[in-house]
This record gives structure tokens, C-alpha cells and sequence, in this order.
């Protein structure tokens, strides 16, 4: 089933034009990611999925009804944290339960449940400026999947990570999703990532953005390190190397 | 640094030290300057033997001060989420806000004092006048230059704009906001004092007029030194009340302290 379908988005800032003709598709528990370079257009298109934003023209449906400029319906990690300095990890991440008009106790103690199967155990009290990078963006992707799990947009969420810490997220991201029901939409400039956690790759042009190809990635899951040196691997990412 | 912090409270506490012993001494040596300038052992002993007196004026004046204060505090709350909210009253109010401070209390408070008579109400009125101002601009500037993205990332949940306002806006302006009331705490004890020297029954600006024209210059100083001490008790209960408030500020700048 078509969990979210963009058709024919447009976007121009001024006149600088930003999404040409970008459409798109997310079935259920599928991870689809979008590749393309800087400034491209990626996170604007991600403002309009979620609402934030209006385009010039086109359509952003979600199971089936048009949700074109209407928030609150998919949860958004943007690039960064955005985590409240002024409250604790655990009152942090219950926001989107407080959102929903859950009570605060309540809101709480749901929210604790995840602390551990997203590596955050023990920091409930902490803030966010005595976590580090990895964490952080460990308990924005909690709120985020305690907004709305069924449908999740991630904007380069291991971006400001070092390269270690990225491989490490991008296994435990995938370890998680085993164990949770949810359909992702994934933004980035590394191509190794967008192959690993993929089911389809979207890669996209310079800007106006436009969708250059798609790719399906049929590796197996689960996915481990040797997935990430098996012949298939690389043939798509050679692939995707010669078009950018 | 244990270390650190304990050396920059005794430096300054060391100079304290030094300059009121040399005042002592010269103003012990000179008759001339000691009727000007009493010592301060004289000005303490004045202070103790006339407490009751100088707490009965400072009720009063403590009163006058913190309720205009208190008004001052909700009057620029007020206004302030007003004018950050609506961009019409903004443009409205900033001027008249600012006209308002261009006028000179000296010149105000015998105006209040023909308006509004002898009483508690022309003091608590220059109270405010003065106070809320700095308390309004420093919160409206806070809650301006809110993460616009922590914002949109709030509204993209859905949230209602006074949520908006109770989780990140009020929340990200509490530093700027508390930069505002330390200012305004000292001017509420200047305000009152001001207030009561133009004319009042009774309060610490009335006695100091008093003892001044009957040339008592240590009960002059008496009075000073417990402005200066009622002045800096509200500072550090608005510090205390800060660092309450905002223990995740204290955590933030011990970090940065240790990069
Ligand atoms: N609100 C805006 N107003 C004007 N220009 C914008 C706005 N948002 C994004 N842009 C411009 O649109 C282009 C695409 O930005 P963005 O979507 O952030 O790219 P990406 O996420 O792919 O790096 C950039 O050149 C950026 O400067
Ligand atoms: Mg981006």
C-alpha cells in the first residue's frame, strides 16, 4: 500500500528555482532515501511533506487523502538536533506526547519505555548539553518516532556525526526498525549510507531538483558490515557514482 | 578551579577592605573631612543605635519598591508577549515606550505627587515607570530572536501557538528576561526613594531628606548604606531565583568553561 505519494511538487524561492516536477513514493515499512548534492532542494521538499511549507504546485497525499500544506500528520527530524536546551532528555522527547494532549506523567512514563532500546538508558534527567553528538540525535529520532511512527521523514540525521559514530548509528538505526513498524524517508549526501539502509534511492539532481533515476536496492536484510563489501553493493554504487 | 573562584571573591573583597580602612583612618585625622565624610565605624554605630527608626522607613519603602515591582513584572510580561505577537502593536507601542523613558523622573514625580497626593500611590506609580521598561524590552528581545527552526519543528507537531510560547518561546527568553529584572530591581529602591523625596510622609527617601537638613551627615550615610544593602538582597534573590529556574543554564556555561 502507497503510505505517501508526492506528484509533480514545485518550488521556487524568488527566482531561484528549487523542485522541478519531483514526485515520489513511500509504501509501508519501506526506507526510501533521497540522494543529491548541498542545496539542492532536498530538505525544502521535506518542508512541504511535512507542511511547513507550501508549493507552487502539485500534491503531497498521504494514505490516499491530500495533505498538501497541513502539518502535524508525519514526523520531521530535521538536520539538527532541535533539542530544547532548557529541558530534560526525558521531558524532550515527550513533547510530541504533550502535543497530542497526553498527560504529562503519562507522557513520561511512554516515553521512558524507549529509553533503552534507543541507547539512552540512564539519561532521562540529564540535558541535552551533557550528551554527546550520537545521543542527541538518538533522542531526536525517539521524538520523532514518538510523534508519529507509522510515517517518518529524516533529514540527514548522522550529517554532523564523524565517521565512526555514523557507521555505528546507521547499524543500530537498522537493528531498531527490525523491532518497529515504520516507513521512512531518508535524506543524504552519502552514498554508502543511502545503499545500506535502503530499499529505493532517489538520487537527485543539481538544482532545480529534479529525480535523476531510482534505484531499487534488492540486498538482503539484515544488514551487517559484510553487506557493505558484497559484490551488489558495489555494482550500485558504481552506478550511482557514474550518473552524479 | 576551586582555586580560581575562590582567589576572584577575595580580591575584591580585599580592595573593600582596604578602601574603607584608609577612609577610616583619614577621616579619623581630619575634622574638615570627617564632617563631610564620617568613618565608617561611625556611620555602623549610627546605623545600630537608630535600627528601629530606619526599619520603620524601609518597610515602607520596601513595599513601595516591590509592589511596583510585581506590577512592573506582569505589566512587561503583558505587553511584551503582545508586542512580539502582534506586529501592529509592536510598531505602536515601541515608540510610546520609548518616549515614556525620555521623560526625566525628577520632573515626573512632583507631576504624580500634585495627581495623585501624599500617599503609596505616586511612589509605586515612578516604580513602574521605570521598571517595566527594561523588563519589557529585554523579554521582547528574548522572545524575538527565538531558533526559528525549534519553531517550525514544534509547529510541524502541530502545536498551538500558546504551546508554542509555554515550551520554547518563554523558555528561550528566561536568560534575557532575568538580564531585565536585575536591572529593574535596583531601579525599584532608586524609584521609591525618588518617589518619597519629592514629598511623603514617611519611607527612606523622606528620612533622608530629613536628617539632611538637619545636617545629621552620619544618619545621611546610615540611610545609604542600607539602600546599597537593599538594593543588592534583590539582586541575589533574583540570582538565586535564576539559577532555580534555569539549572540547565549553570550546566551550559560550566561546559563551556571547561573547553
Ligand atoms: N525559505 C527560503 N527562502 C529562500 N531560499 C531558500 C529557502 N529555503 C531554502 N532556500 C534555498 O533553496 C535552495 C535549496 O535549499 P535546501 O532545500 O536546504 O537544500 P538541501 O537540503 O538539498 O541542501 C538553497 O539554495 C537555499 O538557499
Ligand atoms: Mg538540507
Amino acid at each position: 500500500m502507497k503510505k505517501l505519494e508526492v506528484v509533480g511538487i514545485e518550488k521556487s524561492f524568488g527566482s531561484l528555482h528549487t523542485l522541478k516536477e519531483v514526485s515520489i513514493e513511500l509504501k509501508d515499512n519501506e526506507f526510501v532515501s533521497i540522494l543529491g548534492p548541498s542545496g539542492s532542494g532536498k530538505s525544502s521538499l521535506f518542508n512541504i511533506i511535512s507542511g511547513l511549507s507550501i508549493p507552487d504546485a502539485g500534491s503531497v497525499f498521504i494514505e490516499e487523502q491530500d495533505f498538501t500544506g497541513k502539518t502535524g500528520r508525519v514526523s520531521y527530524m530535521q538536520q539538527k538536533d532541535l533539542l530544547l536546551p532548557w529541558k530534560t532528555i526525558l521531558d524532550n522527547v515527550s513533547i510530541p506526547l504533550l502535543l497530542k494532549g497526553i498527560g504529562k506523567k503519562e507522557a513520561r512514563k511512554r516515553a521512558a519505555g524507549y529509553f533503552s532500546s534507543f541507547g539512552l538508558g540512564g539519561f532521562e534527567e540529564s540535558y541535552p548539553s551533557q550528551l554527546s553528538g550520537g545521543m542527541r540525535q538518538r533522542a531526536a529520532l525517539l521524538r520523532t518516532y514518538l510523534f508519529s511512527n507509522d510515517i517518518m521523514l529524516l533529514d540527514e540525521p548522522f550529517g554532523g556525526l564523524d565517521a565512526i559514530t555514523r557507521r555505528k548509528m546507521q547499524q543500530w538505526l537498522l537493528q531498531v526498525l527490525e523491532s518497529l513498524q515504520a516507513s521512512i524517508l531518508f535524506i543524504t549526501h552519502d552514498i554508502d549510507e543511502a545503499i545500506f539502509l535502503s530499499d529505493k534511492i532517489y538520487v537527485f539532481s543539481e538544482r532545480p531538483a529534479t529525480v535523476k533515476r531510482i534505484f531499487e536496492v534488492e540486498l538482503p536484510r539484515p544488514r551487517n558490515n559484510s553487506t557493505l563489501t558484497c559484490e551488489a553493493f558495489t555494482r550500485i554504487k558504481e552506478e550511482i557514482l557514474s550518473l552524479l | 578551579m576551586k582555586r580560581l573562584e575562590s582567589t576572584s571573591k577575595v580580591i575584591p573583597s580585599s580592595i573593600m577592605i582596604m578602601i574603607l580602612l584608609l577612609w577610616e583612618v583619614a577621616s579619623r585625622r581630619s575634622i574638615d573631612l570627617a564632617r563631610m565624610l564620617p568613618p565608617p565605624s561611625e556611620i555602623l554605630i549610627t546605623l545600630i543605635s537608630n535600627i528601629q527608626v530606619l526599619w520603620q522607613h524601609t518597610r515602607i519603602t520596601l513595599f513601595e519598591a516591590l509592589t511596583g515591582f510585581v506590577i512592573s513584572i506582569i505589566l512587561a510580561v503583558l505587553l511584551a508577549i503582545l508586542m512580539d505577537g502582534i506586529i501592529i502593536i509592536r510598531n505602536a507601542l515601541y515608540s510610546i515606550l520609548i518616549t515614556s523613558q525620555t521623560v526625566p523622573i525628577l520632573v515626573i514625580a512632583p507631576l504624580f505627587l500634585m495627581w495623585f497626593g501624599f500617599g503609596y500611590l505616586p511612589k509605586i506609580l515612578i516604580v513602574i515607570l521605570v521598571c517595566f521598561f527594561p523588563i519589557t524590552i529585554s523579554l521582547l528581545e528574548g522572545l524575538q530572536s527565538v531558533d526559528k527552526e525549534m519553531l517550525n519543528l514544534l509547529k510541524s507537531m502541530g502545536a498551538t501557538r500558546f504551546q508554542c510560547y509555554k515550551l520554547v518561546k518563554l523558555p528561550a527568553a528566561m536568560p534575557n528576561f532575568f538580564a531585565g529584572l536585575k536591572i529593574s530591581g535596583t531601579y525599584s529602591i532608586m524609584g521609591a526613594i525618588i518617589g518619597e523625596w519629592v514629598g511623603g510622609k514617611d519611607g527612606l527617601g523622606v528620612y533622608m531628606m530629613r536628617v539632611r537638613h538637619s545636617f545629621a551627615i552620619d544618619k545621611v550615610f546610615a540611610t545609604i548604606v542600607i539602600i546599597s544593602l537593599l538594593s543588592i538582597a534583590l539582586i541575589k534573590i533574583i540570582e538565586i531565583a535564576e539559577g532555580k529556574m534555569m539549572p540547565w543554564l549553570q550546566l551550559q556555561k560550566q561546559k563551556n568553561m571547561e573547553e
